[in-house]
């Protein structure tokens, strides 16, 4: 009887394993998604500075602890999601009242001036990044977005482009959570 | 679809080719302890923008950028766990091809010597269960009658093959 | 019209696939032979049929048919001819098409070759075998149809990707579906055996050679896909540990351990059952393997275009074909008779210990490859890349290899085990004056090399010397040596070829992994550097054009104490429709080392980044991976493994055996 059950250790292994499988294969699952370990964390030292074609209108960690929340979103004008997600960046602003700032990553200014010329500058404010300032907000690819409450905490942090579902079942209710304390 | 979509847009931004340069003379530092010190430490960096690759291995952007946040580091003084440490914690633990030794990964880590062991109990098991007689097997040939006796059954065999081969239709099992 | 027929050709070939399961299975049940005929020409009327639709395919591209939706997206018509073949299989839908059709292969050379089977083993092979092709065959047509049509028919294709036009790159796939497949066998054998409920030495003898050809051939896949990241990716690198990598690399571990678990069954009918569950893990392994580089399961460089459908259609495959063998195997394998018994110490023992180590080894590569999915769906993210397997696998292997070398010499049924290795003492300790001489002398490594190297000379002389003793070499007249040498059955040659191919490729791996020297620098033309005792002269960087892309070219002047060594020509290519760079490394191999010279991008000021490698004994990576596959193939060569198992004759009338 024990030497029975002995055989039957493969079938049942196979059927756990199976079982990862068909969890694995589920439709939201993005095998090359890293989450995020930002969140709750404070921002990192950083500085963006301002740029002339680009309103000069860098910032630093500073600027993120004054009471405000700021919407955080890196882009840059060679990132095709970021064209993308540009439409949604403005109706945040606009419809929303949002605060949004801009990090322009490697990305020549002159580029990013035609970029937004053409869709529009939601940013209240453009720091550029030469490369290195994304790696101590822990991103890795663009566009991605934050949201700092006004004590310089990240509260959200999104990979990829910010779609409309996103930004109104994710993004909003954090915002208008902390603009309510 | 949608996923696609995602997959592909993530990506889009930061994607690197596979044909790899990696190290660019401009890094090299100039102490070659630390600069080997750097190239191990980097094959165990995972390059979060390229698939399956370490930062050593690829040409994409962000892994230039921590190949130089890692050696900035090192001539700052600090050690290896430090800055993995900290690369940990703004990527999560996906960013160590060494993943760590905690509750989670104990599978992962003692599952192989788990496996040896129950493999080597349960060969322990089947010569057990074997009864052999005490005074040996098959009269006690010793070491080297037993190889010779082994060689002429394969020549046997051998011999038997050939005169079936030519005596072929003669097999009464067809 | 020829993807037309294509496609009504692969249709066909399903509805064959169907009748050949049902019809010869069933006139195995019922003992009725008109029935289990059916399976012969039914099997060689399936590969006729696939053969059609494959060859539609590559009509096709080779016509650059560019109504075909699959030729748009892989092909091009400025691609040369070679790669435009080596296109049909270069992309998921065609090499689906390709697994198929090498399923058919098979399934006929069962057919043809076959004659000494049982009929109703014969019968049951082939319906099992058909069974996995009408899984196949309908994966195929129901979501990857190569077929496919477009309208308006695009004015040029998008070609193939670059890293993929190359010569040793275009063969790795169908050689490694020769191995996938061909391990299909030994599970269609181990299926049969089940039902019918009987293992023995026969059994073991008809599934060897099918076994050794999908072996040889996985194993020549796997070592050019290796060779081919070594001398295509730019930096020497021959082996990452990638899923996908993996999932090639595990069928062979276990399919070695079918192997050599087969001589057990054969020879003494012992470990019968480990020896069916080895041919259903096997195969199973390859279709994991194929199920996890379509799904889009995990992320690897390798990833065909992942599709979740298709990948639930696979793992519906998958379900049934390994679901159902095991729950076969659990409710027959018990009921296999053991056989001989034999001591702790002996052959089969020192066999069963080979089956222990590759499996767990297999078991380990697994565990690797599966614990991101596993601890994924618990929360936790991480990666496994190679510091994992170089503390987990590799020190399964140096036991396995020093194992290896004793084996042989061990006696069936009871061996002496202090005889053995005092006949060894001489190579133990030259194995190990190496070891301490490596580790002494030569820079890098450290005692892993050492250990390393003393392993893989403990494992090279040890071989030699059980060859040598066998055929008598110096200890008797040459002419009788040369005697025994002709007598000796070609399987004890091909074990000899493997292991010392084994023992080759591991002092590659050391070299490889401990005695790399590097040099990456800027250089004006002109300019020349040293590593390792040559110089290195940058003459000059020109550009070039190929059919399809456009290149800069560096010529290096290499010499060694002022005499000409030899003249590499690296490029940097790009391929335009794709806008994708390659590199082209120019390597020179010498009998002992490979000198590995790559050129990068220009710096602007008219200096080029150059990486120059010293890689020693890393041609005996793949000299000795060679001598694997060359040694399994003599010992497919073995006249009583075509022949078949010798039949049993009452005593009176057996030959008087010739000496």
């Amino acid at each position: 009887m024990k030497r029975s059950l002995l055989f039957a250790l493969p079938v049942v292994l196979f059927a756990v394993l199976a079982g990862f499988f068909v969890w694995g294969l589920r439709d939201e699952r993005n095998p090359s998604f890293v989450p995020s370990t930002m969140i709750d964390e404070p921002i990192p030292e950083f500085d963006f500075p301002g740029d002339p074609l680009l309103g000069d209108s860098g910032f630093g960690d500073e600027d993120l602890r004054q009471g405000r929340v700021v919407v955080i979103n890196f882009f840059a004008s060679w990132c095709v999601p970021c064209r993308a997600e540009h439409p949604f960046l403005s109706e945040l602003v606009e419809q929303y009242g949002v605060v949004l700032w801009g990090v322009n990553h490697r990305d020549k200014p002159e580029n990013a001036k035609a970029f937004l010329d053409e869709l529009g500058d939601p940013y209240e404010r453009i720091g550029v990044d030469d490369g290195r300032g994304i790696v101590s907000w822990g991103v890795y690819g663009l566009p991605e977005t934050f949201v700092i409450d006004g004590a310089g905490r990240i509260r959200f942090h999104h990979r990829g482009p910010l779609f409309k579902k996103t930004m109104e079942r994710d993004l909003l209710p954090v915002v208008q959570a902390l603009q309510d304390q | 679809m949608r996923r696609l979509l995602i997959l592909f847009l993530l990506a889009g931004g930061l994607m690197s080719a596979p044909a790899a340069w990696a190290v660019e003379p401009g890094e090299i530092l100039d102490d070659p302890v630390l600069e080997a010190r750097a190239r191990s430490l980097s094959a165990e960096i995972r390059c979060l923008v390229c698939q399956n690759q370490s930062i050593d291995d690829s040409d994409a952007e962000l892994a230039r950028e921590l190949r130089l946040l890692i050696r900035e580091r090192m001539v700052a003084g600090d050690s290896d766990d430090e800055i993995k440490a900290y690369l940990v914690s703004r990527y999560g633990e996906f960013v160590l091809f060494r993943p760590p030794v905690n509750l989670a990964t104990a599978v992962l880590w003692f599952g192989p010597v788990v496996l040896l062991i129950l493999g080597a109990l349960a060969a322990v098991f089947y010569l057990k269960a074997q009864r052999i007689p005490e005074d040996g097997i098959a009269g006690a040939l010793s070491e080297e009658e037993r190889r010779r006796f082994d060689a002429l059954l394969e020549e046997t065999e051998e011999a038997q093959t050939s005169a079936q081969d030519e005596g072929r239709g003669e097999d009464p099992r067809s | 019209m020829i993807a037309e027929l294509g496609h009504f050709a692969l249709t066909l070939a399903l509805v064959v696939a169907v009748v050949q399961g049902i019809v010869p299975l069933l006139g195995a049940w019922r003992g009725r032979p008109n029935w289990m005929a059916v399976a012969e020409p039914a099997a060689l009327l399936q590969l006729a049929l696939v053969a059609g639709a494959f060859g539609a395919l590559t009509i096709a591209y080779v016509t650059s048919d560019f109504t075909v939706a699959n030729v748009v997206r892989n092909s091009h018509s400025a691609k040369p001819m070679l790669y435009k073949v080596a296109g049909v299989w270069g992309n998921h839908e065609g090499s689906m098409l390709l697994w198929v059709l090498i399923l058919a292969i098979y399934g006929s050379a069962v057919a043809l070759f076959g004659g000494n089977l049982p009929p109703t083993l014969k019968a049951r092979v082939l319906s099992v075998q058909a069974w996995i092709a009408v899984g196949f065959l309908s994966f195929s047509l129901f979501t990857s149809n190569p077929f496919e049509r477009v309208f308006p028919a695009p004015l040029d294709g998008r070609d193939l990707n670059p890293l993929l036009q190359d010569p040793g790159l275009a063969i790795h796939p169908p050689m490694l579906y020769l191995g996938y497949v061909g391990f299909s066998m030994a599970f269609s054998f181990a299926v049969a055996a089940l039902i019918e409920g009987r293992v023995d030495a026969a059994w073991a003898r008809w599934v060897r050679p099918w076994t050794l050809v999908a072996w040889c051939f996985l194993g020549a896949g796997i070592a050019l896909g290796s060779w081919w990241a070594y001398y295509e990716l730019g930096w020497g690198g021959w082996w990452f540990w990638d899923p996908v990598e993996n999932v090639s690399f595990m069928p062979w571990l276990s399919g070695t351990a079918l192997l050599h678990s087969a001589i057990v069954v054969e020879r003494r009918g012992a470990l019968k059952a480990w020896t069916i569950l080895l041919a259903i893990v096997t195969f199973s392994l390859s279709l994991i393997g194929t199920f996890i580089v379509r799904s889009g399961l995990l992320t690897s460089v390798h990833a065909f275009a992942t599709d979740p459908e298709r990948g639930l259609f696979i793992l519906a495959l998958l379900t049934i074909t390994i679901g159902g063998s095991l729950l076969l195997y659990a409710w027959r394998a018990p009921t296999l008779k053991g056989g001989g018994l034999f001591a702790p110490v002996s052959r089969e023992g020192g066999l069963m210990l080979n089956n222990l180590l590759l499996s767990v080894a297999c078991g380990t590569v697994f565990i690797g490859t599966m614990s991101p999915l596993f601890l994924e769906a618990f929360g936790h993210k991480i990666s496994v890349g190679v510091p994992y397997y170089n503390i987990t696998f590799v020190p399964i292997i140096g036991p396995l290899v020093a194992v290896m070398a004793v084996g042989p010499f061990l006696a069936w049924k009871r061996a002496d085990l202090a005889g053995v290795l005092s006949r060894l003492k001489f190579v133990g300790l030259v194995s190990f004056l190496a070891g301490l001489g490596v580790y002494l002398l030569a820079g890098g490594g450290g005692v892993l090399a050492a250990v390393a190297l003393t392993l893989a000379l403990w494992l090279f002389l040890g071989t030699l010397l059980e060859w040598s003793d066998r055929v008598k070499l110096l200890r008797a007249r040459p002419a009788e040596s040369w005697r025994r040498i002709k007598g000796l059955p070609r399987a004890a040659h091909g074990m000899t070829l493997a292991h010392l191919g084994l023992a080759v490729a591991i002092a590659g791996m050391v070299g490889a992994a401990f005695w790399k020297q590097e040099s990456i620098a800027l250089l004006r033309p002109g300019e020349s550097l040293t590593l390792g005792g040559y110089e290195f002269l940058l003459e000059g960087v020109s550009e070039a054009r190929g059919p399809n892309y456009m290149a800069q070219r560096g010529r290096f002047r290499v010499t060694r104490d002022g005499e000409l060594v030899a003249l590499l020509s690296p490029e940097k290519r790009v391929y335009p429709v794709q806008n994708m760079p390659t590199t082209e490394a120019a390597i020179l191999s010498t009998p002992l080392r490979d000198l590995y010279t790559v050129i990068g991008d220009p710096d602007g000021t008219g200096a080029y980044t150059v990486r120059i490698y010293i890689e020693p004994l890393v041609p005996w990576l793949w000299f000795g991976a060679g001598l694997m596959v060359l040694g399994g193939l003599v010992s497919l060569s073995d006249r009583r493994l075509r022949v078949g198992a010798p039949a049993r004759r009452p005593v009176a009338s057996r030959k008087v055996a010739r000496a």
